[in-house]
């Protein structure tokens, strides 16, 4: 230690430049303001395209659903063309739903595994390219996994279909009439859904799982958890929310696939529970069938039928937010 | 309850890197023991050591002999999830489990162990409370999030989590530093009182606290930036902080440094 040294203040002279002054003039900066402008700019531009969608979809819907002779929301069969018109969304809406449950039924709970896997089991050379592949998987067009499904998994499956039926046929699920081909069906149709949407649900958890903070993983090591305790009690429950997320953006795609459906199921418009038969239809598979042989009135029946989905959509994704928001107050940080 | 630790010859790496190199000593039961050092001389990585949770670190890994009552936690026959059963530890942050009320986050080492009858777990979380000094703060409210309270009462909580399962040996890592200075002191009379049933080990920052609760305190150090951390001595800790036998354990505590 130096026994001069120079006083505190010329010190600090030399560290520090001269203070700008306070005072601009102006209270918010010009960069500050554009950015702002932009960015509001953008997301109500996002909104407006969505009120747009909605209005359009709504104004060509209301002459179809006048013309409409039967209960538009209760009527199974699909015959907007004839006279009298006669069209409903009742089985649409059930096949919809029906194949998109399955699908998220199956794919979830091997999403969340592979997540898991990738992100706390697997050697770091081995997470680093499954992850990859997961993330390639979900780039596939859906129409590669329509007829992926058409030409190797409907015939692969009728095996399969064949022994629940046998097996289990008195579940109401699994029962068949005699002779189906276990071709067409509607399990074939959730599975390929199962299949499409299960890497997007796969990638967007396993994203989630690797942001678990380090210490609630080592509050639950140091309690002497398993690794899968460790899972239980810091990683599934700190990604719950983003478990629910990323389900309900799989159910998304789901409810909105037309190719692969339009391409597996043999489409009719029954309300069915006995998913091995074939038959069963989709709002977005009918549309796409559909439109190329609708005439005016069709034409704006099958659009009526897409606003239906698309208010289907917007409820499964407020319900979402819904249960996330539910338990805020257990999610994180300090309140 | 209550057991003693040999460390005996304990080196610790990242890697290649040697963090720590040739720590010997012995803590008795119910006893505290401060570990005290700069920043970077590994009193964390030995006390992580005490509870094999420094190997959950990638790469981490020690040579030497660890004693627990005489048995070698680093024997291949053990399963570390065991030896952390029997040493609790607390942290530098406070860490409840966010998704968990005040009752579950108590509760959670216990479920681990097994299902037990509810009203014996009442009891257990009750005990647990109450030995951490939080009971009366949150009896009303043990269903609400262990998040919502405050952050001395949040450590508070990790000590009664950690104390629930009667774990052998109690480890403390800067549980303080993240705290007021009223938090600060409920936390060090209520190591004072845990003192009476549990072996403690702290690492401090703050050499007045590792004076105020320990009975002993081993100083650490290092030569310098990659060399290996040291324990440079360890005595009473009446003796380290009037007549330490290192002159670089008086030039530390006298704030004489480097």
């Amino acid at each position: 230690m130096s026994d001069e040294q120079p006083p505190i203040e010329e010190v600090l002279a030399t560290l520090a430049p001269a203070p700008a002054p306070l005072s601009t003039g102006r209270s918010v900066r010009p960069g500050d303001r554009i950015f702002a402008v932009l960015s509001g700019g953008a997301s109500l531009t996002l909104l407006l395209i969505i009120a747009l969608i909605a209005a359009f979809l709504l104004y060509r819907s209301i002459p179809a659903v006048r013309a409409d002779t039967t209960n538009f929301l209760t009527t199974s069969a699909w015959f907007p063309d004839s006279t009298p018109s006669t069209f409903g969304i009742a089985a649409l809406a059930w096949g919809t739903l029906l194949s998109s449950l399955i699908a998220l039924v199956l794919a979830v709970p091997v999403a969340v595994g592979t997540a898991l896997f990738i992100a706390h089991f697997a050697p770091r050379r081995l997470a680093q390219p499954l992850a990859y592949l997961v993330d390639l998987l979900a780039a596939v067009p859906s129409v590669i996994y329509g007829l992926w499904g058409l030409f190797f998994l409907v015939p692969q499956m009728v095996g399969l279909q064949t022994w629940l039926a046998d097996h289990l046929g008195w579940f109401p699920l699994f029962s068949v009439g005699s002779g189906s081909t276990f071709k067409q069906t509607m399990l074939n149709a959730g599975v390929v859904l199962a299949v499409m949407i299960l890497p997007i649900i796969s990638a967007v958890t396993r994203e989630v799982f690797l942001q678990v903070p380090r210490d609630h993983v080592e509050a639950a090591q140091a309690l002497g958890a398993t690794r899968w305790e460790v899972i239980r009690l810091a990683v599934l429950p700190f990604g719950r929310p983003g478990i629910i997320s990323a389900s309900m953006l799989g159910l998304g795609r789901a409810l909105g696939e037309t190719v692969a459906i339009a391409l597996v199921l043999s489409t009719n418009y029954v309300i069915s529970w006995k998913i091995l038969e074939p038959g069963g239809n989709t709002f977005a598979a009918n549309i796409a069938l559909q439109y190329g042989y609708a005439a005016d009135l069709g034409t704006n029946a099958l659009i009526a039928s897409g606003l239906v989905l698309f208010v289907i959509t917007l409820v499964v994704n407020i319900v979402a937010r819904g249960v996330i928001a539910r338990r805020r107050e257990f999610a994180g940080a300090a309140g | 309850m209550a057991k003693s630790i040999d460390v005996s010859d304990l080196s610790i790496y990242y890697g290649k890197f040697c963090a720590v190199q040739g720590v010997s000593l012995t803590i008795e039961p119910r006893s505290v023991t401060a570990f005290i050092g700069p920043s970077g001389c590994g009193k964390s990585s030995v006390l992580r050591t005490l509870n094999r949770m420094h190997e959950v670190v990638p790469g981490a890994w020690s040579s030497g002999k660890v004693l627990l009552d005489g048995e070698d936690i680093y024997s291949p026959s053990v399963d570390p999830v065991n030896v952390r059963r029997a040493i609790g530890m607390v942290f530098q942050k406070p860490n409840p489990f966010p998704t968990m009320s005040i009752y579950d986050n108590v509760a959670a080492g216990l479920k681990l162990q097994g299902r037990r009858p509810r009203r014996e777990l009442d009891e257990i979380v009750e005990r647990s409370l109450r030995a951490a000094n939080l009971w009366e703060e949150v009896k009303d409210r043990l269903e609400r999030p262990g998040a919502g309270l405050s952050g001395g009462q949040q450590q508070r909580l990790c000590i009664a989590r950690a104390i629930a399962v009667e774990p052998e040996v109690l480890l403390m890592d800067e549980p303080c530093s993240a705290l007021d200075p009223i938090s600060t002191l409920a936390i060090e009379d209520l190591i004072e009182q845990l003192k009476e049933h549990y072996t403690i080990v702290i690492v401090t920052h703050n050499m007045q606290q590792a004076a105020r609760v320990s009975d002993r305190t081993g100083f650490f150090n290092l030569a310098g930036v990659g060399q290996p951390g040291r324990l440079i001595e360890i005595d009473n800790t009446q003796r380290i902080f009037s007549n330490p036998a290192e002159k670089a354990t008086e030039d530390y505590i006298s704030g004489r440094f480097g």
